[in-house]
This record gives structure tokens, sequence and C-alpha cells, in this order.
């Protein structure tokens, strides 16, 4: 490399570096910490849900409160909580997986995750500003266009600037696997992980447009009285549930499918046996991707589309149970004939299989469309849905950070306590949500904030406020295992499990900024497994060491996003406050229009880290090996 | 040789009678999908229970292979040996992906049958229209050939089906009365249909199940059915009560007016009315719950007519208070609506 006139610009230290770093590992930890506090937002709202329905006619919150309860509760989960500490593991492991050393786009990473942290954090100030969205997370107009309070306006302002975040996200891992893969790493190589991150995000690329048009004329309606959904003036109520599923489908698998490379990864590791079936795993993913577009009808059952959509939308979902199922039964027969361990990761994926397995289950129940009649709106619906956004998403999340966490921070979460955690979630889990099935069945609809006596409900729904109260106890036990793992002085050596087997596993701990400092080269799926197999202790590289360009750190994704931040916040107050509020909207809006002028005009290439630099931490790094 | 045939086939019927002992078990007869009263809930009690039993299947094998393969092959301590790694197998992976293609089909054909049987209201219309109109919190139940119109209750003929229409005049509610029937729901702007049908005379619960409001839990409402006979007699009643009430009300006829009805001529007629703003009021003492959900009594009634949005948050009935409607005033009035009965 002959120029060096960039030279190695000064780091910057504490928290500048965080609000500026465009280091994809940085960037993972940031989403999977702002998840898991979002996590506990909407858990401390789950609880308080619970709490209000653990004996009927309770008066612990009112029903319009409840309504907000449940709608931030579903709204933070999905938006706020599980989809970013996905994409904090995409950001974690995708790179370090196919032999990459950053995205392919590290600026936009960056303004990704900062637009889904201040939409987030807009969307939650409504709790402070009078009131929270209270149309529920599925905002059905003409409930939610009720212009009666600011609530429904955090819910669209807030979704929209996160929702440009996650969009960014799916292109830029799209493009990041297609490519960015080391020398070798063949699409069919690529690890189970990454095939799931990148389904995820094309389907990320595909449903995330058609909530950006809802939000955009659910805004339109509330703020400047467009009547979209407004019978009197010839809109149809229908459009926003369309707009609205049609992109809520698809997000179930957007969740659905990363976990499911969560536990691809973890389960072959921990019975040291490759996948079975990989290529049908790989088909799978794509299959239930591709139809996961075409059964949005099945949440609308009810609506009144005629006996011919029902029909169709409920053959489709059906379809979907196939690639389903054909994933289990590899997951099982990767177990079969293998050698199993059981730390909290493999503990958390195991029992992931029964636990999902029932929601498949009821799912396949739910897509008959007949009976859905009787389901649908329940609390059947209610336990379905979240033994599958719980039992298999939330499961991947836990499991992911026991196997990850080491990766990311060069230390273990204590094992011990974590098997106390994963018990009492695993237990609390089933104790809340499988009475719910009953409860649908026998008659109780969801989202009543609640309920008469003598209706055969109060014992259900007081095993299900026990059941949350298990889950509560064992989420302040995670807790207390975060901070002693990132305050303890014990770190961790290179492919701690050892028994890895994908690339991740042969970095340095903690990996270098520069992740690889020869690029690899891939022999076959698994690779690091096949080398050691063949008895090296580390990968063959495809390059001798040479000087590694990198991008620069900006501050503008932050700057970016807090005008857009308050350019949202703006506009929702511009209906009570008139002028104040327009001017901090325009204020908003050129401040992000500025910082993006800023980074068109300023050329930034980056800059060098010399060889020199590398050489000495592989010999430091070979040195450490030895001992 | 009978006995033997008969013996056989109570085998064969024994973990569907489990079943139906374990489901029946569950809830009250009044509300629940487990215990249905009328054909449309058990034509899906029916696909609830075939589904079930086919998944149960996949689950009772994915059991069977999962308990063993977590017993068998745990690695033990010092165990150091690599297991073989194995790519796949085609032959069972052909297996678990036709199976479930043949157990789906198995569930689909009747899923089909019994969807275009649900939304066949032909022969339901024949017997009798109902339009149902959901309002925040509230039921309207209108029978357009008949000129009643009632609240709250819906009273329908035992052993044939009727047709409902269904809307709403502000947000979206949706219709359910789980041992009746699976739910619609009430679109404002747009009508939806369905067929309503009960065995037996009785009262079934019947419940909102869409988010409507802060009071969407206390949307709930009943259906009353009622051989032809009382049917007939019922709408026979409604209809003399309705008219006997308009005469009454008649403006000419003030001096004859009590001083509950005096009061309520001022100031509930103009909504009540007509039953189609809020609530008829003509059957008013006959109805089994005040507000969809609070004991049937003088002291809520009050309180109710007091002020409503305690007792229901974000309804639209207006309160009245002290300076509208004197306490007195407020006793006479509650004992003259208690009165209005037809039964």
């Amino acid at each position: 490399m002959a120029t060096h006139t960039m030279g190695m610009p000064k780091k910057k230290s504490g928290i500048m570096d965080w609000l500026t770093t465009v280091d994809h590992k940085k960037i993972g930890v940031l989403y999977i910490f702002s998840g898991l506090f979002f996590l506990l937002v909407g858990g401390v709202e789950a609880l308080m849900i619970r709490y209000q329905l653990i004996k009927p006619m309770n008066d612990f919150v009112s029903g319009e409160v409840f309504n907000q309860l449940i709608t931030m509760h579903g709204t933070t989960m999905i938006f706020l909580a599980a989809m970013p500490m996905l994409i904090g593991y995409m950001n974690a492991a995708v790179p370090l997986q196919i032999g990459a050393r950053d995205v392919a786009f590290p600026f936009l990473n960056a303004l990704g995750f900062w637009l889904f942290f201040f939409g987030g954090l807009l969307l939650n100030l409504s709790w402070f500003m009078g009131a929270a969205p209270n149309a529920g997370w599925t905002a059905y107009a003409p409930l939610s266009t009720v212009p009666d309070a600011l609530g429904v306006d955090f819910y669209a302002l807030g979704l929209q600037i996160s929702g440009f975040g996650t969009l960014m996200g799916g292109i830029n891992f799209l493009v990041t696997i297609l490519n960015m893969r080391a020398p070798g790493m063949k699409l069919m190589r690529m690890p189970m992980f990454t095939w799931t991150a990148f389904v995820a995000s094309a389907l990320i690329v595909f449903a995330f447009p058609p909530l950006t048009v809802g939000l955009f004329l659910l805004t339109f309606e509330r703020l400047f009285g467009a009547h979209f959904f407004d019978p009197a003036a010839g809109g149809n109520i229908v459009i926003w549930e369309h707009l609205f599923w049609i992109f809520g489908h698809p997000e179930v698998y957007i969740l659905i499918l990363p976990a499911f490379g969560i536990f691809s990864e973890i389960i072959p590791t921990f019975a040291r046996k490759r996948l079975f079936g990989y290529t049908t795993m790989v088909f799978a993913t794509m299959l239930i991707g591709f139809l996961g577009f075409m059964v949005w009808v099945h949440h609308m059952f009810t609506v009144g589309l005629g006996p011919v959509a029902n029909a169709i939308f409920a053959v489709a979902t059906m379809a979907i149970a196939v690639p389903t199922g054909v994933k289990i039964f590899n997951w099982l027969f990767t177990l079969w004939g293998g050698k199993l361990t059981f730390p909290v990761a493999m503990l958390y994926s195991v029992a992931f299989i029964p636990s999902f397995l029932i929601g498949g289950m009821t799912g396949v129940m739910l897509s008959v469309a007949p009976a859905d009649y009787q389901y649908h709106d329940s609390y059947f619906v209610v336990a379905h849905f979240h033994y599958v956004i719980v039992g298999g998403v939330v499961f991947g999340l836990f499991a992911g950070l026991y196997y990850w966490f080491p990766l990311m921070f060069g230390k273990k979460l204590h094992e011990g306590l974590g098997k106390i955690q994963f018990w009492l979630f695993f237990i609390g889990f089933h104790l809340t949500f499988f009475p719910q099935h009953i409860l649908g069945l026998t008659g109780m609809p969801r989202r009543v904030f609640t309920y008469l006596p003598n209706q055969g409900w109060d014992m259900m729904n007081l095993l299900s406020t026990i059941g949350a109260a298990f889950m509560g106890v064992s989420t302040i036990i995670l807790l207390v295992q975060l901070v002693m793992a990132l305050t303890s002085k014990e770190y961790v050596k290179r492919d701690v499990w050892g028994d890895g087997r994908t690339l991740e596993w042969t970095l340095p701990v903690p990996t270098p900024e520069y992740n690889f400092a020869q690029t690899p080269l891939v022999k076959g799926l698994d690779t690091f497994w096949l080398e050691k197999m063949a008895g090296n202790t580390t990968v063959s590289v495809s390059e001798p060491v040479g000087d590694i360009h990198m991008p620069n750190n900006s501050i503008l994704p932050f700057v970016m996003s807090v005008g857009l931040f308050l350019a949202g916040l703006g506009f929702i107050l511009r209906l009570d406050y008139g002028t104040v509020g327009l001017v901090i909207a325009i204020l908003g809006l050129a401040t992000t229009l500025t910082a993006m002028f800023l980074r068109s005009w300023i050329d930034d290439h980056g800059y060098y880290i010399p060889k020199s630099v590398i050489e000495e931490d592989l010999r430091l790094e070979a040195e450490k090996e030895a001992k | 040789m009978v006995v033997k045939k008969t013996g056989k086939m109570l085998f064969r019927l024994l973990p569907i009678g489990l079943m139906a002992l374990l489901l029946s078990g569950c809830g009250i007869p009044e509300l629940s999908a487990l215990q249905p009263r009328g054909e449309g809930a058990e034509i899906q009690l029916e696909i609830i229970k075939l589904s079930l039993w086919v998944m149960l299947f996949v689950l009772a094998i994915v059991t069977v292979i999962y308990v063993y393969v977590l017993m068998k092959f745990r690695r033990k301590k010092g165990d150091n040996e690599v297991p073989k790694q194995v790519e796949g197998s085609h032959t069972l992976e052909m297996i678990w992906t036709v199976i479930p293609i043949l157990l789906l089909v198995v569930l689909a054909v009747p899923t089909i049958k019994a969807t275009v049987e649900l939304a066949d209201a032909k022969e339901a219309k024949k017997n009798e229209v109902i339009n149902v109109t959901a309002n925040l919190y509230w039921w309207e139940f209108d029978y357009p050939d008949k000129g009643v119109t009632t609240g709250q209750e819906l009273v329908i003929p035992v052993g044939k089906k009727v047709a409902l229409n269904l809307t709403s005049k502000d947000v979206i509610h949706s219709f359910w009365v789980p041992v009746l029937s699976g739910k619609t729901d009430n679109n404002p702007g747009l009508e939806n249909e369905m067929w309503l049908h009960a065995k037996e005379a009785g009262t079934y619960y019947g419940k909102c199940a869409e988010l409507c409001g802060p009071s969407h839990a206390l949307m709930d409402f009943k259906v009353i059915a009622l051989e032809q006979a009382d049917y007939d007699k019922w709408l026979e009643d409604m209809k003399a009560a309705k008219e006997a009430e308009t005469k009454q009300l008649d403006a000419k006829n003030e001096k004859n007016w009590s001083k509950g009805e005096q009061v309520y001529a001022q100031n509930c007629l103009s909504c009540h009315g007509g039953g189609k703003v809020a609530p008829s009021l003509t059957n008013f003492g006959d109805r089994g719950n005040l507000a969809g959900y609070l004991k049937h009594d003088k002291k809520n009634l009050e309180d109710w007519i007091r002020d409503p949005q305690k007792l229901k948050q974000g309804t639209k009935m207006p309160g009245f208070n002290e300076s509208q409607i004197s306490d007195e005033d407020l006793s006479e009035l509650a004992d003259y609506l208690l009165d209005k009965k037809i039964q």
C-alpha cells in the first residue's frame, strides 16, 4: 500500500468513542444493551399487565392506562427489544463468521443504530408527555386516528424513525453478506446464522416499506387531517389492517429466523456434530421467508374478506408448517448421535424445541380459518404468539447472549447462576402462557383490562400471573450476571467453548478492531472445525500481512438521528403548542439535513493501520497462545 | 361377534371420549367455546378437535425422539471422542417433508368445507335478519322487518339459523358469542354477514373481541334464545310496549305523566328514544345487567346516571348532576326505568 498520507486518527476515549463508533462490534454491543434496556421496560409493563389481571375486577390500573400498557408492551418488545438485539447479534457475529473486517457500510450501520435508538426514545417519551399510545401495537384505525390524545402520534413517528434504522440495517447486511465474504466462503458454506441473517435482511427490505407507507398515512391522518381510514369521507378502515399485516407477518419471521440461526450454531457446537441437513435447512429458511409474505390475511380472518380469501390464506399458512417442521427434525437429528453437553446456551436451545413446537402446533390450529373465528383476539392467540416469540425468539436471544458474550466481551456469564436463571425462566414461561390457551377457549377476549368473577377464569389468570413473577425474578438474576461478568477481570481464551466450528472463534480475545489480521481462507462448511480435525490450531490465511484500511469514526449518524428525533417531537407538539412545535420541527429537520450535507461534502477516505502495528499484534497473540 | 365389534369400536372411541371429557370440563356453559350450544360453534369445535389431534400426533413423535436423544447422547466426563459428522439423509428428509404435507391435506379439506359452510347465510336470511350495530360501548340489535330495536340483549328463536348484518358506528368492534359461534368484526363503513344458531333455549354470554377503547372489557352483551312461540310473543310484546310508550310519551299526554316519566322524557328520550343513538330502554326492567356488566339494581342505576364515566371510561353517555336531576327526581326516574318490563 502506497499511501500513508491518512495517518491513524487519535483514539477517542470514553463516551465519545461510543457515540462516534462505526465498528460493527461496538455497534453490536450498543444494539444489545439498548435492546436489553427496552426488554426491561417491556418486561415491567408486562408485569403490570399481569398484576392487573391477577384477580377479577382488580383496580390496579384503569382501562385507559391498561391499554397504554399493552400497546407499549407489544411495540417495545417487538421493535425495541427483540429486533434490535437480533440485529445486535448480526453485528457482533456475521462479519466475523464470513471473515470480513467490517460491514459493507459502516457509517450506515451507525446511522441505523442511532435512528432505532432515538425512535425508541421518542416512543417512550410519550409516558412523560401525558399519554402513551393506546390503540394496541396493531394500531387499528379508526381507534388509532381519534385525535383526543397525542399517544398514537408518538407511535407513528417513533416507529417511523426507528423503522428507517431497521431498513438501513437490512440493506447493509444484504450487501455485506453478498460482497464481503472471505475467499472460499461460498454461499453454501456460510454458517447457518449468517444465512438466517441474510434471509431476515431480505425480509426487512421487503416488509418494512408497507409499514412505512402505513405509518405515513396514519401520520397524515392524525397531523394533517387526511381521511384515508375515515369511512365518512370515503376512506376505508381495512387498508390499515392490510398494510400493517403485510408488514406484520413477515416481521414474525424477521424475528424467528435469526433465532433459528442462533440455535443452529449452538446445537452443533455442543453436540460436537455438524448441522444435520444443512442444505435443506438453508432452503427451508428461504421457503419460510418466501411463504411469510403470502399469509398475512390469517391475522384478518374475522374482518369479513369472504370465504374464498379465508380458505386460500388458511391453506397457504398451513404450508409454512412443512419447512418449519423440517427444521425441527433436522435439529433433533443433529443431536442424534452427538456428544451433548449442556451449558446455559445449550439449555436454552434444547428447551426451545418443545416450547416452540407447541407454538407451531397452535399456529397450525390457528391457520384453520373456521376454528380461528373462535381463537381470534382471544387469549388463545396471546398464548400462541408468546409461545412463538418467547419460546422461540427470546430463548434465542438468551441462548445467543450466553453463547456470544465471551466473543463480545472476552468474559463469560456465570454458568451456575445462568442455570438458575434458565430454569426460573423456563418454568415461569410455561406457567404464564400455557393456561392462557384454556382462557381463550373458555371465552376470554384479549386486551381486556379486567374481567367479572364467575366466568371460570380466575384460577388460570392467577397461575399466569405467578408465572410472570418467575420470569421477573429470572430477569433480575440475568442483570446480576451481566454486572458480575462486566466487572470481572477473568478473561477467557480464544475458542472459549473448545468446539467452535465457525470463523468467529478463531479470533483472538478481545477481537482486534480490524478483526482478521489476515483474511482467512475458507475450505468448507464449519471451516474452523475442519482445520481442527486436520490437526491445525487455526485456519489458513489467504493474504500476507499488510496495511489495513479502516473507516473513520463519525458523530454525524448521531447528529442526524437527534435531528429526526427533534423533528418528530416538534410535529407532535405542533398540535398542542402550535408555533413552538413547528420551530422545533424545522430546527430538527435542519439539523439532519445539515449533517447529511456535511456527510456528502466532506471526503472521508478513512485511514490505514500500518503493517507494523499488525505484526506487533500478531507477535503478542502468539506469545499469549504459547503460554 | 357383535359384542367384539362393539368393544372394538368403544376402544376406538375411548381416546375421543377422554378428549371430549377433558375439553368439556373447561369453562362455564354460557361462555366456553368448548361447550357449544349452536351449530356454528359445533362445526368449529369439531375442526378444533381434528386439528388438535393431528398436532398431538406430531407432538408425540417429536417427544419420543426428543426424550430418547436427550437421554442417550449425553457426553460423559472425559469422553473426547468426536462423533460421526453426518451430512444428512435423503430418505429421512423426504419422510418428514411428505408426511406433514399429507397431514395438512387431511386438515385442509375440512377447513375449506367449514369455511364455506359458515359463510353461507342464504338459509338464515329466509328465517330472520337482524342488524347488529356496535357502538362505544354498547350493542344495538335491530329487527328491521318487525320494527323492533333492542339494546344489549339479542333475542333469537331456537332451532333455526338467523342472519346477522354487522356494522359499527365508530371504531372496530367484534361480535363474539363463544357457545354459539366464532366472531365476526363490526367494521365502521362496511357491513358483514354471519349466521347464528342456538340448539336450545337459554341465555348465552357475548363479548366484544376487538380492542375499542378503555371500556373494551366492559362491552358485554347477552344472547337470549327463545322457543319459537316465546320468540314470536316477545316480538309482539316488544312492539306493543314500544307503541304504548310512544303513545304515553306523546307530548299531548303530558299531564298523565308520572314524575319518573317526566324526568325520562326531558332528559333521556332524545338519545334513548329510538334505540339508535343510545340503547333502547323499552324493556330496561327485564335486563340482566346494567351497562353490560354491573348488577341491575337501583343503586347502580343512580350512580350510573350521575357519573357514567366513572363506571365506564370513555362512554358517550353524559352524566347528570344534581342541578340537572335532583336526588328526588333521580330516585323517581330509577324506579320508572326499572319498572319498564315486558315480561
